[in-house]
């Protein structure tokens, strides 16, 4: 047996670090916390706590179904906690999204299309929402993960209530 | 072709290649190097540099782990500091070498000093030194207690250590022909530091013609089995935006001075990052991030991580080719978001 002992976070049990500061702003630092996002937001609600210029880090709490997705790009989804099965369509008409467009938009309807398949992620695993696809997550028990996307439409921005500001 | 971390962009006909590998010393064994002004040589303990005004003496284990990175990366984004004085800053195709020019001290005193090179040129005399000076039993990606000592006269070499490739995923570790998933077959047993971690791979049942873009894997499975350290690989990439998952252990080898913002992301346990301005290399912060933490390092400062247990890290850059000449114009930001 094992006496290491990897410590992961999770939304029931997280300790967040912090910026000592010496000479600097700590706002520089953009310093947040996933799993405390993701325990104050609404399920699938996709908060930014990273930016980089049109690229985010989304973070979310899975708990229930989520809305159908899909975005012009691949995004991928890697769970932090919990377990989120992953369900994915080949849309019938790509076009439901403008090719155009960045970041991940809320179908208004439930996706026409092949069935793709079914991903049961756990903490640590990683999957790809790949372009021309719709997506919907499940989670029976509260669950945390983070998207890789660009910033679009459904990109929550609360920088100020997430970050240490002082 | 993999993807490369860092693309080569900008070419200068006025970068010197004037490069060359000396003789070796009968008293040591090893090979002397030079790069226009800057002289390079090994013995037992030190690697000794010098340039004119100037000499640098740098503890070889710390140098060659330095070094490592530095020719691993290709060097990398900005600045790789291999100690307060000595460095290069890449430039996408060319390369800086130089010293004293981020030490308030050595400005002062005009003792600071530069060269600019081509990359491939200071690439090839970097690769030479490190297999020169690199022993038999001495690994510099390796953690400290996964390594022998760098220490003594030559004594053999250890190019299976040094000539690793790195990995750069072209869409997402685990798609059919990219980067594979690592396993025991493949040479990637789990770390003793992260024994305790789960290795189990997602439930993945794709359709008939889906099977392959249904995909998944188990990312903290796979830097579980890293066998280096402070080396960020490409694991998955949507457009410019690049995710470098890496486990870390002891010190950064270098102060790394980004050109732009860079984020981190730790994935597990705890890293302490010092943050001095890059500059003037004077303290600005200290960081300190536990799992789901998350925060930016701002273009202008120089950072250096500290992780006593091995700790898996994300690191995510943008990897656009539009960001050197942002640079170059002033124009990139500082920070990565203002609220």
């Amino acid at each position: 047996m094992s006496s290491v002992v990897t410590k992961f976070g999770s939304l029931a049990e997280y300790e967040k670090g912090g910026v000592t500061i010496v000479d600097d702003n700590p706002r520089n630092y953009v310093f947040s916390n996933v799993f405390d996002v993701a325990a104050k937001s609404a399920p699938y609600e996709r908060i930014a706590v990273g930016k980089n210029f049109e690229y985010v880090i989304e973070a979310f709490r899975a708990e229930g179904e989520s809305a159908w997705y899909a975005a012009a790009h691949d995004e991928f989804v890697l769970t932090m906690d919990g377990e989120i099965e992953v369900h994915l369509v080949k849309l019938a008409d790509p076009g439901v999204v403008d090719p155009e467009s960045l970041g991940a938009h809320r179908l208004a309807n439930w996706p026409d299309g092949a069935k793709m398949g079914r991903i049961v992620l756990r903490r640590g695993h990683m999957a790809l929402l790949p372009v021309g696809s719709a997506y919907r997550l499940v989670a029976t028990a509260p669950a945390a993960g983070i998207f890789q996307t660009i910033q679009g439409p459904e990109t929550i921005e609360r920088w100020a209530e997430i970050c240490q500001v002082d | 072709m993999a993807m490369s971390l860092v693309a080569e962009t900008h070419s200068n006909p006025d970068a010197s290649r004037d490069v060359e590998t000396l003789a070796m010393s009968n008293e040591t064994g090893y090979r002397r190097f030079r790069a226009g002004k800057f002289h390079f040589a090994r013995d037992e303990y030190f690697a000794r540099l010098s340039w004119p005004g100037g000499t640098r003496t740098i503890p070889i284990d710390a140098f060659l782990r330095a070094l490592m990175r530095d020719v691993a990366w290709g060097f990398f984004y900005g600045t790789v500091a291999f100690d307060g004085i000595f460095g290069t800053i890449n430039h996408y195709g060319t390369v800086t070498l130089y010293a004293g020019k981020f030490d308030d001290a050595y400005r002062a005193a005009g003792r600071d000093y530069e060269e600019l090179y081509d990359s491939p040129a200071l690439m090839s005399l970097f690769r030479e030194m490190l297999s020169d000076w690199t022993i038999e039993g001495y690994d510099p990606f390796a953690a400290p207690m996964e390594t022998g000592t760098a220490w003594g006269k030559k004594s053999g070499s250890n190019e299976a250590a040094i000539g690793r490739q790195r990995v750069t995923a072209r869409r997402m570790v685990g798609l059919p022909g990219d980067t594979p998933v690592r396993t025991d077959d493949l040479g990637f047993p789990v770390n003793r530091d992260f024994a305790d971690v789960a290795q189990d791979q997602p439930l993945v049942e794709a359709e008939p013609g889906f099977e392959g873009e249904v995909s998944a894997y188990n990312l903290f499975g796979y830097l579980s089995r890293s066998d280096v350290t402070w080396n960020p690989s490409v694991c998955s990439v949507v457009g410019d935006s690049l995710f470098c998952p890496t486990s870390e252990e002891f010190i950064l080898p270098i102060e790394h001075g980004n050109d732009r913002c860079e984020w981190f992301l730790q994935l597990s346990d705890e890293i302490s990052w010092e943050i001095k301005d890059k500059n003037s290399g004077k303290p600005r912060a200290t960081v300190v991030q536990k799992a789901g933490d998350i925060a930016c390092m701002p273009a202008d400062i120089r950072h250096q991580g500290f992780s006593t247990k091995r700790s898996m890290l994300l690191v995510w850059e943008n990897g656009s080719s539009k960001i050197p000449e942002l640079i170059a114009k002033g124009e990139a930001p500082i920070v990565a978001v203002t609220f």
